[in-house]
């Protein structure tokens, strides 16, 4: 077990009579990025909420590293390290760059109920909230509110706000859509530096980066994992081909 | 404590709960296809109930009353939509409640400044006067009964409305996608004012009829508009179906609790005592049954959408 | 590396924020500098008339704080303030009521008598209010939007009928405080609390804690954690906080502040009604809100004093002032929407 990071196992959801989760098992391990993919209506963002805990199976377990977490809050699992970016941009707007990525920070020291200390001096969230800034090579932009940035910045700045948690794990939902070639150069080259630390389960469109970045992929269908390997044995597997690549324009 | 009580005071529950149902049909419709919050709805089950008393007055017919009231209302109600209440759809929760509250004071200081302070005297015309023996011997006044039957009628007039009709396809299509209704065609500016319009009727009809039993004065429609919330939210906001069974609901408890806590009370305690603690509690009855209901379905009994 | 960068800057960006500086330091020091000085003339002029007006003011501004705390910074739009405004008061009034007849407040299981001392009512008032916001914010912050507004006001409303039927004090009629609870003496009987100025006083350093506890709390670790709650609660949970608690934490502050602003209240007008727990008057504590600013430090105290002299001198030509306090709050939701202290000190929250 302590070899798998994170581990999905046998997940089923149901609405009504859409079985939009089957039977799904899943695991990351360390120093990978694992890819799922599928076309539109596949289940991903079912299967996402699950992971995420926006979302109850109805049946299967959720393991981060030994902890279950079928039963975890969203707030709970991150702090236990699941860090996770959206599809869409969900970074508080108005805000700094720096207080977004701060709000981790100060999740992971202790409980938020400190009333007295201001935030703004505060070097313990400070520093550490930089580094992450550092490490998405953002820092310039720390004091910059966030209606400002470009597309990619937000993308970079979701990844340091998960990055912020010190995460065990990085689920990142679509992390290069709407970016352009240039700044899906960069963010590849970024997670490929970045998943020797943390090891990262990908959720995304963009076929191209997908085989480029995975060391493994799954590809999910009808809510079911029809096949599993690396990119070459995905680009091979007829069955994929057919569910998938066949009526894709990657 | 008798059988002819329980009937009497079930009868009054319901004939609490058929008005309190027109004035959240519309509540509901309006937040159900709009998205909005509207204070003013009790400002309409007023305007109502003054312009039926102001031409039953006049005219000497209270039918003819009723139809003027019912039309003043849905008037003034297309007016405030237009002027006002289509620059909200757009707007945050908070901005709409005081918006809406603010359309309250115009409207209670407006007709207090053209009506005065001192309540209207409308009564029920002389035919609808009068009792009617009811099986187990209770005598109940013809004008209550009158009453839950319109109220049944505007339930029925409404189901079909919604269901058979063009205008009920198009606000059905409004409360499942806003943004559908427009890609359909709709003219949505249109279909706003006459579902407000609508509402802001039933409200003045549920004002004129209450006003007749009760009287007719400003600031009426300001405890049936919190009733008629605590209805939705129980019901399920936008929900139709859950406003009729809220308002039946929050109509016989509240009747029926305020008749018999404070009996029940004294079977254990002196009667003065036991009037005091029955009545404080009976009052706040509906609401302990709000807060028991939302313990268990945030969302009200039948939650339409949000 | 990372010390040579200025981390410690302020969060904000400075272009935006050090424009504004002069022009809302001013309008504050200004604001603050009437509010004192105003009182404090009309007393040694012999116009105690205008002493408690301006205590009116400052409480009305006090209430308006705490509820600026759950809608302005917290996101949530309470429309029953008033539930705590009232009950502040209340707590005011039965305590003097006993104290006054010597009778004990409860006996059973022990025995809680009443009291005239001012500290020990603000105690009680606040005690009692967070415990009442601690009960209906953790049934109304399971829920959003709408669902908020109405539950809230319909647990206000429930309070105000119940005061309405318990006879024991005064039911509709209301409850008179004979004589002001009393401060410790100190010395010579320097804060004797039935002197109008020296009320004021009180009232005066109350607010000033208020908003020095708002803007203390807001720039804190809790204060980032509300903000995010209010902006944008999938981001918080995700970054690992449980806005639920955050709220709740903030509804339970905000409702305490109101009904210490409630327990003044009561002492200044040496009576207390159920119409403090009107639903009228939750709305107008909204209003209060949004006239001054949402959101911002000092907007609760520029719309208090707006209202205030709104309702005291149009008040004083027509009898239907109301309607024009409705078509003023009318312009200023549809087209005004940064409030008193947004028109006079420039924005403040970039949003």
């Amino acid at each position: 077990m302590s070899e798998i990071v994170l581990s999905l196992q046998k997940l089923h959801k149901r609405f009504g009579a859409l079985q939009a989760t089957n039977d799904v098992s899943l695991n990351l391990r360390p120093g990978e990025i694992h890819a799922l993919i599928g076309p539109n209506g596949a289940g991903k963002s079912t299967l996402i909420g699950q992971i995420a805990g926006s979302l109850r199976p109805d049946e299967g377990r959720v393991y981060l590293a030994d902890t279950d977490i079928t039963h975890m809050s969203i707030a709970e699992r991150a702090r236990l390290g699941l860090g996770r970016s959206f599809q869409v941009s969900s970074l508080a707007e108005p805000l700094s760059v720096m207080r977004n990525v701060m709000m981790g920070v100060q999740a992971l020291q202790s409980h938020s109920f400190r009333f007295w200390k201001p935030v703004a001096r505060d070097q313990q969230l400070l520093k550490p909230a930089y580094e992450a800034l550092e490490r998405m090579q953002l820092s310039h932009r720390a004091w910059t509110p966030v209606f400002e940035l470009s597309h990619g910045e937000r993308r970079q700045v979701e990844v340091a706000c998960a990055l912020a948690l010190k995460p065990r794990a990085l689920l990142l939902d679509e992390p290069m859509a709407g970016l352009g070639p240039e700044g899906s150069a960069k963010l590849t080259e970024l997670l490929e530096a970045l998943k020797l630390e943390v090891p990262i389960l990908l959720i995304e469109h963009d076929m191209e980066a997908v085989f480029r970045l995975a060391d493994r992929i799954s590809v999910l269908v009808a809510g079911s994992v029809i096949a599993h390997g690396d990119s070459h044995a995905i680009k091979q597997d007829p069955r994929v081909r057919e569910a998938y690549l066949g009526d894709s324009d990657a | 404590m008798s059988v002819t009580l329980l009937i009497e005071q079930l009868l009054n529950g319901v004939q609490l709960g058929t008005m309190l149902f027109l004035m959240a049909s519309g509540l509901t419709l309006v937040f159900g296809v709009m998205g909005l919050i509207n204070l003013a709805h009790g400002s309409f089950y007023m305007v109502g109930a003054y312009a039926t008393a102001a031409v039953t007055a006049s005219t000497g017919s209270f039918l003819i009353g009723l139809a003027a009231g019912m039309t003043a209302a849905a008037l003034v109600g297309a007016l405030v939509e237009l002027i006002v209440i289509r620059r909200l759809y757009h707007r945050p929760h908070l901005d709409q409640v005081l918006a809406t509250f603010a359309l309250i004071l115009i409207f209670s200081e407006g007709t207090r400044w053209i009506f005065g302070s001192s309540p209207l005297w409308l009564s029920p015309p002389s035919w609808l006067t009068g009792f009617v023996t009811l099986p187990g011997d209770t005598r109940y006044p013809v004008y209550r009964l009158v009453l839950i039957g319109v109220g049944v009628a505007i339930a029925i007039a409404l189901y079909l409305l919604i269901s058979r009709t063009r205008l009920g396809m198009r606000i059905r299509a409004g409360e499942s996608d806003r943004e559908m209704i427009g890609a359909l065609g709709v003219n949505i500016a249109k279909l706003y004012t006459v579902v407000f319009a609508l509402g802001a009727a039933l409200a003045g009809l549920a004002g004129a009829l209450v006003g007749a039993l009760q009287s007719v004065q400003v600031g009426m429609g300001e405890p049936v508009l919190i009733l008629a919330f605590v209805v939705i939210v129980i019901g399920g906001i936008g929900s139709i179906k859950g406003a009729l069974l809220g308002a039946l609901l929050v109509g016989v408890v509240d009747t029926l609790g305020r008749v018999y806590l404070p009996l029940f009370f004294q079977t254990f305690m002196p009667p003065s005592e036991a009037t005091g603690v029955g009545s404080s509690l009976a009052a706040m009855l509906i609401y302990i049954l709000m807060a028991v209901i939302l313990a268990f379905k945030p969302k009200g009994l039948f939650a339409a959408n949000d | 590396m990372i010390n040579t960068t200025p981390l410690s800057k302020n969060a904000a960006p400075a272009t935006h924020a050090e424009s504004h500086f002069d022009r809302k330091g001013l309008v504050q020091m200004i604001l603050l500098g009437l509010l004192l000085l105003l009182p404090v003339a009309a007393y040694f002029l012999g116009h105690t008339y205008y002493v408690n007006l301006a205590s009116r003011v400052t409480i009305i501004a006090m209430a308006a704080v705490g509820l600026n705390l759950a809608i302005g910074y917290g996101g949530m739009v309470s429309f029953g303030h008033a539930a705590y405004f009232g009950l502040g008061g209340y707590v005011a009034g039965i305590s003097a009521y006993h104290a006054f007849d010597m009778t004990p407040f409860m006996s059973w299981p022990f025995s809680v008598p009443g009291s005239d001392s001012l500290l020990v009512v603000w105690l009680a008032a606040v005690v009692l209010c967070a415990l009442l916001a601690l009960a209906i914010g953790a049934i109304s912050l399971r829920t959003t939007g709408v669902y908020f507004i109405m539950i809230t006001l319909a647990f206000a409303q429930m309070i105000y009928y119940f005061a309405n039927s318990w006879p024991t004090y005064g039911g509709q009629d209301g409850l008179p405080i004979y004589i002001r609870n009393t401060l410790p003496q100190v010395g010579n009987n320097l804060l004797d609390s039935s002197d109008a100025l020296t009320y004021f006083l009180i009232c005066f350093t109350g607010l000033m804690l208020a908003m020095a506890l708002t803007s203390r709390l807001m720039k804190s670790r809790f204060g980032a954690a509300l903000t995010m709650a209010r902006l944008n609660d999938v981001r918080l949970a995700t970054a690992g906080v449980s806005p639920y608690p955050i709220r709740l934490v903030a509804f339970v502050i905000s409702a305490a502040i109101t009904g210490l602003a409630g327990a003044l209240y009561a002492d200044l007008n040496g009576f207390v009604s159920p119409s403090m727990l009107s639903w009228h008057f939750s709305g107008e504590l909204m209003v209060i809100v949004i006239l001054g600013g949402v959101g911002r430090l000092y907007g609760p105290l520029a719309g208090a004093v707006l209202f205030v002299m709104m309702e005291t001198f149009l008040g004083g030509i027509t009898e239907y002032w109301q309607l024009f306090l409705g078509l003023v709050l009318l312009g200023v939701v549809l087209f005004a929407k940064h409030g008193v202290m947004g028109w006079l000190a420039g924005s403040e929250r970039n949003e």
